[in-house]
């Protein structure tokens, strides 16, 4: 059972990082994908529309933790156009910075996710990240598609 | 016979241009329209963050994040249909920024964008929004910028095309399109309605972007909030009235008040999308807003009728 489970678990895992390499833009999208729908649910909390939950916030720090360790190794030289990314050819430009804007924002989210108590506490650290790390990127890196 | 006719279309047409002339007289507010007054500085903070000016007025730089908010040394280029603008220095140095103005000419300037020289500015400075603005506000917002710091370097002049440059035509634009003044409560709505409608259409000057304009840069009033492409060419600005701002795909009704006040606030939008474009720069300003004038801007917001605007370009 347990060795099935392995095997699944490191097909699914090989498979994942297939898909990473053969369609890095598909990847990125997935991953923004994935914070802006953990962001929605912390989004909703903070409105009062649902009730708060430390094991969501945990969750929702923790997906954004996962996602800026994935993104910097998404950004292959051949990933510059195609399947309608967002992201703005300076990326390759200055890779540095984005790199360690990924790093800053993965740093940022594990402080997060250690602190975070309350509805308070939720509101600032997840503010903090919107303005410090989403905010920054999105300015610099990201092509407005609206 | 001819040579009277010739004489009087010659008449008509003086008479035509010297009335053409009075009325294109740059208005000014005297300072005997000021009344002594103790300044409120917070007030003038709010002001100054709704208002916007560090968006266009803070000293450029190609790393958004070293913008110091204060500094407002001038100098962004604003490209338009008509050509470059250049932003003008509003510190307080006496030279190159506003540090000789008046209260006066700073009232007039907001009003009936006219500069201390008595000459017209041109309506990139949204003063067919500012002139809305309540004067205890004006001059809060006047004192406010004078405890900012000064900064040296006087920006250059602005690079627009014929005959877009020449100052009095303003004075045509601003028969046709510049009216209002002050902006009065409407007593059917709450005073939370009326406070966002305030900041909304008066400092926060919201239509300016997110409304179509017509072929002389005046917006379009039965389109207001409706969006339209960005004055740079670059993009398209969205519809915020309710028929533009849609929750998500898969939860297809309008922002509530709180999901505005929420994204004003934070940046995030209720699908959890981060803001992204020039909108990044104007949260920068909302995130410092008190929360109740959060919340008018919301209800506001989200109780405008709802408009169609021009179609955006089908998605790349």
């Amino acid at each position: 059972m347990i060795r099935t489970v392995f095997a699944i678990a490191t097909i699914g895992l090989g498979l994942s990082a297939a898909i990473a390499q053969q369609d890095p833009i598909a990847a990125r999208k997935a991953l923004m994908k994935a914070n802006g729908d953990q962001a929605k649910i912390g989004v909703a909390m903070i409105k009062g529309e649902t009730p708060f939950d430390i094991e969501k916030a945990h969750k929702i720090f923790s997906a954004f933790e996962d996602a800026a360790a994935k993104m910097p190794s998404l950004f292959p030289d051949n990933s510059k156009e195609g399947g309608e990314t967002a992201a703005d050819p300076k990326i390759w430009a200055n890779m540095d910075d984005v790199k360690a804007r990924f790093a800053k924002f993965g740093v940022d989210a594990k402080d997060a996710d250690s602190k975070v108590t309350d509805l308070d506490s939720f509101k600032a650290a997840f503010g903090n990240i919107g303005k410090n790390d989403c905010g920054g990127c999105h300015e610099q890196y990201r092509i407005k598609k609206s | 016979m001819i040579r009277r006719a010739t004489l009087a279309v010659a008449a008509a047409a003086v008479i035509a241009s010297v009335l053409l002339w009075a009325l294109t007289i740059p208005e000014i507010v005297p300072a005997s329209a000021l009344p002594p007054r103790a300044p409120d500085l917070e007030n003038g903070k709010v002001m100054f963050d709704i208002g916007g000016c560090a968006s266009c007025h803070a000293t450029p730089n190609a790393d958004a994040s070293k913008i110091v908010r204060t500094q407002l040394g001038g100098g962004l280029a604003l490209q338009s249909p008509f050509g470059t603008f250049y932003v003008p220095n509003i510190s307080p140095d006496a030279t190159d920024g506003i540090g000789a103005w008046s209260e006066a000419d700073f009232v007039t300037a907001m009003w009936k964008g006219t500069s201390p020289r008595g000459r017209h500015l041109f309506p990139a400075f949204p003063y067919p929004s500012y002139q809305h603005i309540r004067l205890d506000d004006v001059r809060d917002l006047f004192a406010y910028l004078k405890t900012l710091p000064p900064v040296s370097g006087r920006v250059r002049r602005h690079d627009l095309a014929f005959p877009f440059h020449i100052r009095r035509l303003v004075g045509l634009w601003k028969l046709l399109f510049f009216h209002g003044g002050p902006f009065t409560p409407d007593p059917a709505q709450s005073a939370q309605i009326n406070r966002g409608a305030y900041l909304v259409n008066g400092p926060g000057h919201c239509a300016e972007c997110h409304s179509p304009r017509n072929f002389l840069g005046a917006i379009i009033d039965s389109e207001r909030f409706a969006g339209g492409p960005a004055a740079d060419g670059k993009g398209w600005v969205p519809n915020i009235t309710p028929a533009g701002l849609r929750r998500s795909a898969e939860d297809n009704v309008a922002w509530s008040p709180k999901d505005v006040a929420s994204y004003l606030g934070d940046g995030f939008d209720p699908s959890g999308d981060y803001v992204g474009g020039a909108m990044i720069d104007v949260i920068r300003n909302t995130s410092l807003l008190p929360a109740a004038d959060l919340a008018a801007i919301g209800a506001y917001v989200a109780s405008l009728p709802p408009r169609q605007g021009p179609k955006p370009p089908a998605k790349k």
